[in-house]
């Protein structure tokens, strides 16, 4: 939802997308010592949210032999975070280090792995930039916007009203992607469909923002049903909160990256420095329909899982954003680099980004 | 008054400011003699009988250490309780504690630089309460400050203008944001009646919805897509550390602000009016002391405590200004305030004590299985046994000296 | 802005008010009782979330939301409790205290709390006040849980029992002159222990209603210093129970402002919108803060007023 950026992802611009790697070694002297992977949340590890999805893909990485995790939750995007993957360097024997918030990338994850370059540290957002970030560094990520287009169409057949709600904390690029495909994929089996959008810029005194803005999901999931609105999720499966109205979710599958990395270490072998994706290598999923769905709701999500598999574009232009400007031309390939600096709201959303 | 019962409770209608003051078995104006022998941990302590001579000194100022320390060990004793009621190890507990504080080079940089900001907010809390208020809403100041030392950084950064010029601005930009803001705190107080406490509190949620407007607004940088921030301040802007270290100069700038406003508030004129404001508002007025100007003087300083602390988040740690300045500092350094007594220099080793609970707290997540708030619920026990004792204060009998008159 | 979209604004704010309102009305009723007696707890933030996660809990553990309910209660009362014998202590500072047990009882209820964030907990059921109408906006609007209606209760019973009962006076007595209790023979800190362990266990039905009604769910972010703010609501309520009602209503309809004025359309500067109550505190505490109205209704021992 709101951690994903990807201004630098030139690198992917050679393939439609994918485990798109850039590989360096990880030192296979090291294969002999303990691997000591150290994982670091942003909020709690269970949150409904963003950092549950980590944690619980984290367990994959879990059970491969000689591998040890340390994990640390509700570390700020401040020093802290540079201090808690040192600390895990210098007093655990850390030589992985997972950093799962976005804030924590630019300055802390670059300047720690300038500092220790025999460590290797991996972070989720797609900003690692092979010309001048640190080669011991890496970045790895999932591109959520394509499970909510197909939340779009299965809430776009299942809304009586053709009306969607989305709330959303902060109008930042990925999120405005993540409305504008619920829209689109609405849109695909309803013509007459639109999103109605509202930002929370959900701040709090002790909690900070990115924590607040991965603990909402669960608070909009549990509002909703009890106002017996059907809802989607997003994240992590939500579907236990909201027995009745539930559709579908989208989720992340990190666990498809962590078991990358695991077999490579396992293995002795490099972990890649650059892996993002989406449906069609497996890195993200709807959650299984809920009560909410109706049949041919079902049916037609399927059908757009199956597109996006083999690759279909969710942006067909033209594309007119909500003020009636032209903001997409031709069709853009759904790893278009050109999508990541997202700055608009489609035309069908109810909403405005300032 | 007071007699043989709760002297505070046989106050007049209560003259005083707030309560943060010392609850004065009578008044202020035995305070105020109390300050004029001995100026350590004056506030809280108060003495309803005369003392006599060094010694009577020498004793509040062991009574003075002996409490706190005493409240920091029965607090242990109390988690240790806790942790062996979860059938967890309390030697293993302390043990983290130890090695992630202070148990290598490294762990005692970690504690040093967590600290860093602490003992700014501390002495945020601190000076105002020297005076009688309950000041908690640095962390607005912090925040605001922070993002006033980056908005000023872009025509600087962008104008070519030398660090040497462009940071000294930087930093006087925030301590200024923040002194008015706590500023606006004491003025409101004094002139317009409104409590400070909840005022800071509400001018705290304004100064961080402000920065967020701006940063997500008008100042945004375009690159900072997902994160929305002001401009960053760059390499050169950039506040390095202390050579020989990691650790920031924003220790050292707590530093010297420690020991300037410890001096401040015990050696001259204007901390010893402040203080006798605290003691008793009323006297102090009938005094011709300017007590609107010593309110709002003592606000400022804290504001300013806190805005340089933000500044050192923005030119040190982040290299601009972001949602992540809101990081709970201001919030840690009432307690850390609390622990010391509101004494700017004691500030200091309880700044470090804490920053080397947050610097171990990891290390207890990782080594013993606990979850985060471990250390959550061990600052509340250290709080509240220590605010508990007090009331021990005066009444710990082979510290006191020969009295006369009556007792609580 | 036309007419329905001020409809449609002004009807988000009604259904806001009374649905954010209810955990500041019990919070501030607890506090106002509290500082009747002459002490301030500023701890209410922690007996709110601790009341929350132990609601969570109870509801998970046995099945019955009602039960949760008074288990939060019973914790916001233990709190209180030792709040209320601390403060008794010579020399203690009551704000001090306050600000301690607001620590405490956020890390009672974080550290304790972790295995219940995953759990769906049965919740209390909402009275559908406005089903008849078949309007689905005022339906939604309209669906109001009991404790509402307990709390705009209790409200009008401590407004009466504060007037009229011989204990409603022993507490006015105990908070604006200590000295002239104690004359009539009343222990002081007894006084205060109870009304500061009642206004804990309102304090604690506050967080209940946050986990079990609205938003209904039991995570770490769930009050955003809540507790805190209806301490603020007690001073611009003036000490007054039906106000401290109309003032956690007013507090509502202000934090429904930013997401009602975004769904019409207008959402520039929506930072400033959802800090509303916030700004609004602020100056009804400013223009309120000098009246002489004002400072006569605040009991005389309390060390927050002047």
């Amino acid at each position: 939802m709101i951690r994903s950026n990807v201004t630098r992802r030139s690198l992917l611009k050679t393939g439609a997308a994918g485990l798109a790697a850039a590989t360096l070694p990880l030192n296979l002297a090291r294969a002999q010592t303990p691997i000591v992977l150290g994982a670091v949340y942003v909020g709690p590890r269970d949150d409904f949210g963003w950092n549950q999805a980590h944690a619980l893909a984290m367990d994959v990485l879990k059970q491969v032999p000689g591998v040890t995790v340390i994990e640390e939750e509700k570390v700020p995007e401040t020093d802290a975070v540079a201090q808690s993957m040192e600390s895990m360097i210098n007093l655990d024997g850390a030589n992985l280090i997972l950093a799962t918030s976005f804030g924590y990338y630019n300055p802390f994850v670059i300047d720690t792995a300038k500092k220790y370059p025999n460590v290797q540290f991996r972070h989720a957002a797609p900003l690692w930039n092979k010309e001048t970030d640190p080669i011991n560094a890496g970045s790895y990520f999932c591109y959520l916007n394509q499970a909510h287009f197909v939340n779009g169409v299965a809430a776009g057949l299942s809304s009586p009203t053709g009306k969607i709600g989305f709330v959303a904390a902060k109008p930042i690029p990925s999120v405005l992607s993540n409305i504008n495909s619920v829209l689109l994929g609405a849109r695909s089996v309803n013509p007459a469909a639109v999103v109605q959008v509202i930002f929370t810029g959900e701040w709090s005194m002790p909690v900070r923002e990115a924590e607040a803005a991965n603990a909402l999901p669960k608070v909009v999931i549990e509002t909703a049903e009890s106002r017996g609105v059907k809802s989607c999720g997003h994240n992590a499966s939500q579907a236990a909160l909201a027995p009745n109205g539930f559709i579908t979710g989208a989720e992340y599958k990190w666990e498809t990256i962590y078991k990358l990395y695991a077999d490579a270490l396992a293995a002795g072998t490099e972990v890649p420095n650059f892996v993002v994706g989406g449906y069609h290598n497996d890195m993200i999923r709807n959650s299984a329909y809920g009560a909410g769905a109706t049949p041919e709701a079902i049916a037609a999500a399927d059908a757009a899982i199956a597109g996006l598999k083999e690759g279909k574009p969710i942006y067909v232009g033209p594309l007119k954003d909500n003020a009636g400007n032209l903001v997409i031309e031709g069709t853009k390939d759904n790893y278009d680099p050109v999508l990541d600096g997202m700055n608009f709201l489609l035309e069908g959303v109810q909403g405005s980004l300032t | 008054m007071g007699a043989g019962g709760r002297g505070r409770d046989a106050q007049g209608p209560p003259p005083q400011l707030s309560p943060t003051r010392g609850r004065s078995t009578s008044g202020g104006w035995p305070d105020m003699a109390a300050a004029k022998t001995k100026a350590t941990a004056m506030t809280m302590v108060s003495t309803s009988a005369p003392t006599t001579g060094l010694s009577a000194t020498a004793l509040r100022r062991i009574e003075a250490l002996v409490i706190p320390v005493g409240a920091l060990v029965g607090s242990a004793l109390v988690f240790s309780v806790f942790l062996l009621v979860l059938g967890k190890s309390p030697l293993q507990f302390f043990g983290l504690i130890w090695t992630g504080g202070f148990g290598s080079a490294f762990s005692v940089q970690n504690t040093l630089l967590r600290s860093a900001p602490l003992i700014l907010t501390g002495l945020a809390f601190a000076i105002p309460a020297r005076i009688g208020l309950t000041v908690i809403g640095a962390e607005g100041a912090l925040v605001l400050g922070g993002f006033m030392a980056a908005a000023v950084a872009i025509p600087l950064v962008t104008g070519g203008w030398a660090p040497q010029i462009g940071l000294p601005l930087m930093a006087l930009m925030a301590m200024l944001t923040g002194a008015a803001w706590i500023g606006l705190v004491g003025w409101l107080r004094h002139y317009r009646g409104v409590n400070e406490t909840i005022a800071s509190l509400l001018l705290s949620y304004i100064a961080i919805a402000t920065m967020n407007f701006f940063v997500e607004g008008p100042l945004r940088d375009p690159a900072s897509a997902n994160k929305p921030s002001t401009m960053p301040i760059g390499e050169l802007y950039r506040v390095g550390p202390i050579p020989g270290t990691t650790v920031h100069w924003g220790l050292a700038a707590g530093l010297v602000l420690a020991v300037v406003l410890h001096i401040l508030m015990t050696r001259t004129t204007f901390g010893f009016a402040a203080r006798m404001t605290g003691g008793n508002v009323r006297a102090a007025q009938a005094q011709g002391l300017p007590v609107g100007f010593l309110v709002v003087g003592c606000c400022a300083i804290a504001g300013a405590c806190a805005g340089l602390a933000g500044f050192f988040e923005v030119a040190a740690v982040h290299g601009q200004a972001n949602a992540s300045l809101v990081a709970g500092y201001g919030f840690t350094g009432i307690l850390v305030a609390f622990l010391a007594r509101q004494n700017a220099l004691a500030i200091v080793p309880v700044a470090i004590l804490f920053g080397a609970l947050a610097a171990s707290g990891g290390l207890i997540q990782r080594r013993m299985e606990m979850p985060d708030a471990t250390i959550l619920v061990l600052q509340g026990i250290i709080f509240v046994v220590l605010l508990t004792s007090e009331t021990l204060y005066g009444r710990i009998p082979f510290l006191q000296p020969r009295r006369t008159g009556d007792r609580t | 802005m036309t007419g329905a979209e001020l409809f449609i604004v002004l009807f988000a704010m009604i259904g806001g008010a009374i649905r954010v309102s209810t955990p500041f009305m019990f919070v501030a009723l607890g506090e106002c009782l509290t500082e009747k007696s002459g002490r301030i707890n500023l701890g209410h933030e922690g007996n709110l979330v601790l009341g929350a996660m132990v609601a969570y809990a109870v509801s998970f553990t046995t099945g019955s939301p009602w039960l949760g309910v008074l288990a939060a209660g019973g914790a916001g009362l233990i709190l209180g409790a030792m709040h209320g014998w601390i403060c008794a202590l010579p020399r203690v500072n009551d704000i001090a205290v306050g600000i301690a047990f607001m620590s405490f009882g956020t890390g009672l209820a974080f550290f304790f709390g972790k295995p219940f964030i995953q759990p769906s907990a049965p919740r209390l059921e909402a009275i559908g006040l406005g089903d008849w109408t078949g309007n689905p906006a005022i339906a939604q609007a309209l669906q109001v849980n009991p404790l509402f209606f307990v709390g705009v209760a209790l409200a009008v019973f401590l407004s009466w029992a504060f007037a009229n009962t011989r204990w409603g006076l022993i507490l006015r007595m105990t908070g604006d002159s200590a000295a002239s209790a104690r004359a009539m023979g009343v222990s002081i800190d007894l006084v205060r222990l109870l009304a500061t362990a009642a206004g804990g266990f309102l304090a604690g039905i506050g967080g209940a209603f946050l986990s079990l009604y609205y938003p209904g769910s039991w995570n770490e972010g769930l009050s955003s210093g809540q507790g805190l703010m209806a301490v603020a609501l007690v001073i611009f309520a003036r000490w007054d129970p039906i106000r401290c009602v109309w003032a956690a209503l007013l507090f509502g309809a202000a934090g429904a402002l930013g997401p009602s004025l975004q769904s019409i359309g207008i959402s520039q500067g929506y930072y400033f919108f959802n800090a509303a109550p916030y700004i609004l505190t602020l100056f009804i505490m400013i223009a309120s803060a000098r009246s002489k109205s004002a400072a006569s209704d605040a009991p005389g021992e309390l060390s927050i007023v002047k």
